[in-house]
């Protein structure tokens, strides 16, 4: 489904001394099956935007559209569950939205809410537990004996089970290992592919965003800083400065690798194995210049 | 909150109002709410409100913010005083409406309740809005402090009280956070019959309660780790202490007092 900002603003506690813009005058679009990775300073309104995605909030002003969904200040769809049913959100460390007697209970609790039958979120329940890397035997257990990763998981798959057209990742790797967050991201990478979702990224992670995402956008205090393709975005080093945010380390490690040598290897976000073997025929083509 | 309720709420400031020591405020609030039970005349009601009115304008909080917050009062006072319309059979019959007669007195007596009613609200909720939670604890404290002769375990109260306040904003976040979470995963929590809504409180709830504990748990850990050993020999960052302002309002208020006793009716 695409999704569409547009200039949407949205004010906490308005009219209040309390009252505080969270999001300014944004517009933006990201095409249906794209993976766009959103990138913000703490504050920046990233956690606001989200919320706009299934209906939890109404822009204050302006208008979103997700798919045939539109939603206003003062339009509300009638059909806001069946929107949330066809947009997955995984909040900032959704293990703590479990709560039912089993793993497998919680994995169901979303698909049976929006109304799947029986066998359906059977089947799902698995699948999910597969995917997410979750076995079998666990599913029996409390999600609450579980370690932190496990939950993590369970709660995602619990997301996943809704079988949404557009995925929600707000920082869906924040506080795991480095390996599971590498397992983690490229698990979402696959079910983004295979079943041809939309992805919304919300992170703070670079390499994340230059790994995966087909289009970018630096949020800074509410409005959109900078938007585009991850290669073009993210080498502007002075630019991610001055909102306090670092280039990828691919990225700097080009640019200390051209005042150290002298050679300019363009950003195409190419892997660091990609990179080596580039680096090697420079080289071999430097000797032979000689 | 978006409720609107602004009963408890703090709003920062710099007014005279809110730099008074808390125990002042305190101890002039709680004589204040005394004496609204006191006044029955033109001239001592007109002295309280005027009293509320000014400490009101002090604080520098917009009036109709206040205002707007006490809406759900608004509909307390109304009540209180059409009530009394209809009960109270005093003075002379004013109109006659389809057979129900208002009287004089009931208008008045509806009128003076609903001034009363008013006050105190207004003037306790001026409390909360210009002190914060720590403040009020730390002033509680202080005041009950002569009850420490007879082993009353005024420190520890303290200590739970303001670690209460302080957590209610963490816990009303908390279920924002996770009531958010599990909308979105198709709970509804606002239609639908009585039945199957008490039903989605759980989701809410077991998620809440899991983490207040993990919370309390990690809290006296650190506490602990910290060297903390309850209330005997321990410091203050925050010392209390009386200033001329305190002074000042003490007078005035004093003042106003004394107004009030000579020109009530025996």
């Amino acid at each position: 489904m695409d999704i569409t900002f547009n200039h949407v603003s949205y004010i906490y506690q308005a009219n209040t001394p309390f009252a505080h813009r969270a999001i300014d005058d944004l517009s933006f679009h990201i095409p249906s099956g794209s993976f766009a990775a959103v990138i913000g300073h703490t504050g920046s309104g990233k956690s606001t935007l989200i919320q706009h995605l299934n209906g939890l909030v109404r822009p204050s002003k302006g208008e979103v559209t997700i798919g045939n969904y539109r939603l206003t200040h003062n339009n509300k769809p009638a059909a806001l569950k069946a929107l949330r049913s066809r947009v997955g959100v995984v909040f900032q460390y959704p293990e703590h939205q479990l709560f039912e007697e089993t793993v497998r209970k919680d994995i169901a609790f979303g698909p049976k809410n929006f109304g799947v039958s029986n066998d359906d979120i059977d089947k799902r329940v698995s699948d999910m537990a597969t995917d997410v890397g979750l076995s079998e035997e666990l599913l029996e257990r409390s999600p609450f004996d579980l370690s932190g990763g496990q939950m993590r998981r369970a709660a995602i798959a619990g997301v996943l089970a809704v079988n949404p057209d557009v995925l929600v990742l707000d920082e869906p790797t924040a506080g795991l290992d480095p390996r599971g967050q590498q397992e983690m991201m490229d698990m979402f990478y696959r079910l983004h592919k295979q079943q041809g979702l939309t992805t919304v990224l919300v992170t703070h992670s670079m390499e994340d965003a230059v790994r995966y995402a087909d289009q970018v956008m630096i949020l800074n205090n509410g409005t959109k800083f900078m938007e585009g393709k991850p290669e073009d975005v993210l080498t502007q080093k002075q630019a991610l400065h001055s909102v306090q945010l670092d280039v990828p380390e691919m990225v700097q490690f080009l640019h200390a690798f051209k005042t150290t040598f002298g050679k300019n290897i363009p950003f195409r976000r190419q892997s660091a194995a990609e990179l080596a073997s580039e680096i090697r025929e420079r080289m071999k083509e430097g000797d032979q210049h000689e | 909150m978006n409720n609107g309720l602004i009963i408890g709420q703090y709003v920062p400031g710099e007014s005279i109002v809110h730099r008074l020591d808390p125990r002042t405020k305190i101890t002039v609030i709680f004589f204040f709410v005394l004496i609204v039970f006191l006044a029955n005349s033109v001239i001592s009601y007109s002295m309280l409100v005027l009293f509320a009115l000014l400490s009101t304008l002090t604080t520098r909080i917009p009036i109709r913010f206040i205002l707007k917050g006490l809406t759900p009062v608004w509909f307390l006072i109304v009540f209180t005083f059409i009530l009394h319309l209809i009960v109270t059979d005093k003075g002379t019959v004013l109109v006659d409406i389809v057979g129900f007669n208002v009287y004089s007195g009931a208008l008045i007596q509806g009128f003076a309740i609903s001034i009363r009613f008013f006050l105190l609200i207004l003037v306790t909720s001026l409390l909360t809005l210009t002190t914060t939670p720590i403040e009020i604890t730390d002033a509680i404290e202080d005041m009950l402090h002569p009850l420490k002769k007879v082993r009353f375990p005024v420190h520890e109260l303290a200590l739970m009280m303001s670690i209460s306040l302080r957590f209610i904003p963490t816990l009303m976040q908390e279920t924002e956070k996770i009531s958010k979470a599990q909308a979105s995963r198709g709970v509804d929590f606002r239609t639908g019959p009585l039945k199957e809504r008490m039903k989605a409180i759980v989701p809410l709830l077991v998620p809440l309660f899991v983490s207040a504990f993990k919370r309390a748990e990690e809290l006296a850990m650190a506490m602990e780790a910290r060297g903390y050993q309850g209330g005997e020999g321990r410091s203050k960052l925050r010392e209390l202490r009386l200033g001329k302002r305190d002074a000042l309002i003490y007078i005035l208020f004093i003042a106003v007092v004394i107004i009030l006793l000579t020109t009530r009716h025996y």
